[in-house]
């Protein structure tokens, strides 16, 4: 009875997932929020659902009763996350608010799976940062003048990272961490965020090539000194993200190609510096040949994909514990072995589907500098997600970056939660800004302008 | 499906509050395009991976999921080109699943095991047998009604009455045979011996894992490394043609049982005296004497370039474990190594699988077919998963010397060494014997016998290795003769 309970729970997962990730997508066929209602609470029914499912087979399999206790608390605890956006910020976008628990709940049911004790601190993690950034919105939404601290900002950002370079202990050949008290900060996470902000400052209103320069020494370093703290994963981020804001600014091509034909020779130039960078490749190489070294840690994330298939394993039914750092860095790995590469595919959608949302919301921005922070803190998030992965399914060299929601730590969540925060923010002061009377011009009322659909979906989106 | 609706773009909102704001939504545009098709590309990796490549992956013995998918399905069969069941799973009387061989020692080596660890083809096809493709429908269907799923079965290319006339016909002696088809690389047999009961691996453990002196585990076919003995003088021969441009019409030779070059003494085996030999002579013989002198005149280097265009001291294009074969013949070799070499004594070292391809080849008119011994894998229903492809190596040997070598073995069957293999029924045997000296003591030696036989033209090829056999055309022939007569009739 168990067994067929827990197949059919399996099976029920991957389709609810799949009709998730659809309906990521369909909201983009209407133009305002209004429309969307429905497919949003479908997608939270869903998304309870497989939490429900998920939690019911794990209960199924060892009959231990924590399982029950430990779904009550999650459920709740996203749900309440949920809930305080929608009552809170009526006018936030809801897309985001639901993909950020959906991805919370993935994490954590993958985490309950992989070690309960981790599990239960994480979610303590979730709800603290959750209820710390949860004034993030308010305060984006409101305040203007975020761009007159350009210079705070690069103090800031250089200040923690020289800190990590001079007082953090080496963690697997890097410098990551900060320890205060008994907690572990990865600074460079949180730095990431100031870093838009400052670049965003600097090139927001003038972009002459004067000020091209003064960016591009601050990003650069930012860069070198991610580089010399051996945090390749963050110095790539920054890189991606201060070419694309530079691009974005300057709306200048150049600068783009420029870019990545810097890119590629450091790139170059870092393979043949540094050890752990041709570690790295080797390993991405041929895993398989060097699987007591260099290849360890890809080979079995392969081997617990492949071994996955594209219905998984079953939740509880793989042995994801034989991937190193599973919980964090490996976490994709865990999910395509036990719930499958279907739900694995879905995932990488569902991410791809906030970065969308995100641009949405950053092209619908006429003001120039939170148009750049929306881009990069999009840029920021999408491209963290495509190195982790990529990486775990060795598309890619692993980086070693967390996967945003879902991957186990601290610093990962909160920074997250404060990503999304800020484009929430965002969002509600753009929205805010459309309620304000629009005052129409002669031109308007050329008939080549008139555009009476959208029109009415200004009005409706405005009512 | 995704539009990109640009409001701002209202004439009037281009000057705001006296300030210029940048348009970039067109930069922003193609920034989401193309993370979107990275996206796309990563994904299509993923399902790549999935459906083609995860298959070779995780078939690695680092991958420790064995166990855990043993519970959930049953593990599937190993059978022979004839459909014997080789390897199959079945379910005793409490409900629990064991593995059953029913040729017991017969297939020991090659098909292997998998209750102790894996071995052989268990091995390379550990998660074949417990991967279930079966259509997706009766899979779910088997796991909702609490059913295990059964494995892909395996059909391997090893002809059962072949592999068991091999496996009678060395007796208890130690050693290997195996053959294969030299037009499609299909392995017919694989025979080792000292062997073991691959049901009762798991009580015999200790005593089959310690055993040194016996080394009952070990496949000598593919992992021995034997003095390969006269059997090398084919490679000598063939260097040999190499450097005259095929024509050998003028060598003579008179043997008088041993021969001194340069303070290197050669004998001839038993030191028989063979008289005067032509080229062929000294081959269907196996002259010692008279093949040291042919390797007096060799140019060292070109005769490495020829040993190491047969694939010694490099990888074998084999799906499974093998050993290398040794040669260390180069440019600043002496003299003695010269023609210890030329004889198959010196240092060199060869498994007899790799014996038995340049054998292959040299049938096959040059063309050494890749060998492989799984033919199919079936989904539990019957469905064909994969079909393995005959594919060519390539020229191992020019075209212009194979007849020449074929002739020669001819030879050695009508009138010299293997006399034993001429009076066969419908088909003809071509073929080298070996006697291969493997320690000071000059009366011990392995007994070699490579050919390969056919009705009109070459079909198969057999290798046979006695250890410490004696003469290769005493023991070793006619070892062979039954794995033919078993193929041929």
């Amino acid at each position: 009875m168990d067994r067929i309970l827990i197949e059919i729970c399996r099976y029920l997962i991957i389709i609810c997932m799949s009709v998730y990730t659809i309906q990521c997508f369909a909201v983009f066929r209407f133009s305002n929020e209004y429309d969307r209602k429905g497919i949003y609470l479908r997608q939270n029914f869903f998304m309870v659902a497989i939490h429900f499912m998920s939690f019911l087979s794990l209960y199924a399999q060892d009959g231990d009763i924590k399982y029950f206790k430990a779904y009550l608390i999650q459920q709740i605890g996203v749900l309440i996350i949920l809930a305080a956006y929608k009552t809170v910020y009526p006018r936030s976008n809801s897309l985001i608010i639901n993909n950020m628990c959906m991805l919370l709940t993935i994490g954590l049911i993958i985490l309950t799976r992989i070690s309960y004790a981790k599990a239960m601190r994480q979610f303590y993690i979730i709800m603290g940062s959750a209820a710390v950034t949860f004034i993030v919105p308010f305060i984006i939404s409101r305040i203007r003048f975020f761009e007159k601290f350009k210079w705070i900002y690069v103090a800031a950002g250089l200040g923690s990272l020289v800190a990590v370079l001079m007082f953090s202990a080496v963690v697997n050949g890097s410098k990551l961490n900060i320890n205060i008290a008994s907690y572990t900060f990865q600074p460079s996470e949180y730095v990431k965020i100031i870093f838009v902000f400052a670049i965003a400052s600097i090139l927001a209103r003038n972009h002459q090539f004067k000020d091209v320069i003064i960016s591009a020494v601050v990003a650069g370093i930012h860069i070198m000194i991610l580089v010399l703290s051996k945090d390749l994963g963050s110095a790539i981020i920054f890189f991606v993200v201060y070419i694309s804001m530079l691009y974005a600014a300057t709306r200048n091509v150049v600068y783009f190609l420029a870019g990545f034909a810097g890119g590629g020779i450091a790139s170059v130039a870092g393979y043949k510096l540094f050890r752990h960078v041709r570690v790295r490749v080797t390993a991405f190489l041929d895993p398989m040949g060097t699987i007591t070294n260099e290849g360890y840690q890809i080979a079995q994330s392969l081997f617990a994909i492949g071994t996955g298939g594209w219905l998984g394993m079953g939740l509880g039914e793989g042995a994801p514990n034989n991937i190193p750092v599973v919980a964090a860095d490996f976490v994709f790995a865990a999910i395509c072995e036990e719930l499958g590469v279907v739900f694995g595919m879905c995932l990488i959608l569902l991410c791809l589907s906030c970065f969308v949302m995100f641009m949405n919301i950053s092209m619908k921005f006429e003001d120039p500098f939170f148009k750049l922070v929306a881009l990069g803190l999009s840029v920021a998030y999408i491209f963290q997600v495509f190195l982790t992965i990529g990486g775990v399914i060795k598309f890619i060299p692993l980086t070693g970056v967390t996967l945003p929601f879902v991957s186990y730590g601290g610093t990962s969540v909160a920074v997250t939660f404060c990503v999304f925060a800020v484009i929430q923010g965002l969002y509600i002061a753009k929205g805010r800004d459309n309620k304000k009377p629009y005052v129409p011009t002669p031109d308007d009322f050329k008939t080549e302008n008139l555009n009476i659909v959208d029109l009415e979906r200004e009005l409706n989106d405005n009512v | 499906m995704i539009t990109f609706r640009n409001k701002t773009n209202a004439p009037n909102t281009n000057v705001k509050r006296g300030r210029h704001h940048i348009d970039s939504n067109r930069e922003i545009g193609f920034i989401t395009y193309m993370f979107i098709a990275v996206f796309l590309v990563m994904l299509g990796y993923l399902g790549y991976f999935t459906q083609v490549k995860s298959k070779t992956v995780i078939n690695n013995t680092y991958n420790k999921r064995q166990a855990l998918l043993e519970s959930r399905l049953i593990r599937g069969d190993i059978l022979s080109r004839n459909n014997d069941i080789l390897a199959t799973t079945r379910s005793d009387n409490d409900g629990g699943y064991y593995r059953s061989y029913p040729y017991r020692n017969t297939f020991a080596h090659i098909v292997g095991y998998s209750t102790h660890g894996v071995l052989g083809i268990e091995s390379m096809e550990n998660y074949t047998l417990l991967t279930c493709d079966a259509n997706i429908v009766s899979r779910i269907s088997n796991d909702l009604a609490g059913r295990k799923n059964h494995g892909n079965n395996v059909y391997t290319t090893l002809d059962t009455k072949m592999q068991e006339a091999a496996y009678d016909a060395m007796d208890d002696r130690k050693g290997a045979v195996v053959a294969m088809n030299v037009k499609t690389g299909e392995i017919l047999c694989v025979v080792s011996k000292p062997d073991f009961d691959p049901n009762e691996v798991i009580g015999h453990w200790d005593r089959l894992n310690s055993d040194e002196e016996n080394s009952p585990l070990l496949n000598r076919a593919f992992l021995g490394s034997y003095p390969p003995g006269s059997t090398f003088k084919i490679v000598t021969a063939l260097e040999y043609l190499k450097e005259h441009n095929g024509d050998v019409s003028d060598y003579g030779f008179e043997c008088k049982g041993s021969f001194e070059y340069k303070g290197s003494l050669i004998n001839c085996f038993n030191e028989t005296s063979h008289g005067w030999v032509n080229f062929d002579d000294s081959f269907a013989q196996s002259c010692n004497s008279s093949f040291a002198n042919i390797s007096s005149t060799l140019d060292k280097r070109k005769f490495a370039g020829t040993i190491d265009e047969l694939l010694f001291n490099s990888e074998l294009p084999l799906p499974f474990k093998y050993s290398v074969a040794y040669s260390d013949i180069g440019p600043d070799s002496s003299t003695d190594d010269l023609l210890q070499t030329g004889i198959g004594q010196g240092r060199t070292l060869i498994s007899p699988v790799h014996m038995l391809m340049i054998t292959s080849a040299i049938a096959n008119n040059g063309i050494l077919m890749r060998p492989y011994v799984i033919s199919e894998i079936q989904n539990a229903d019957g469905g064909v998963i994969t079909k393995t492809r005959v594919r060519e190596y390539g020229q191992l040997i020019d075209e212009q010397y194979t007849e020449s070598l074929q002739k020669m073995m001819r030879e050695v069957v009508v009138n010299g060494t293997a006399k034993r293999l001429l009076d066969t029924n419908g088909y003809s045997v071509s073929g080298k014997t070996g006697s291969a000296e493997y320690s000071s003591n000059k009366s011990l030696s392995h007994a070699w016998f490579t050919g390969f036989a056919g009705r009109d033209e070459p079909e198969i090829a057999v290798t046979v290795i006695v250890e410490g056999g004696g003469s290769g055309g005493a023991v070793a022939a006619p070892i062979a003769k039954r794995v033919f007569d078993a193929y041929f009739n």
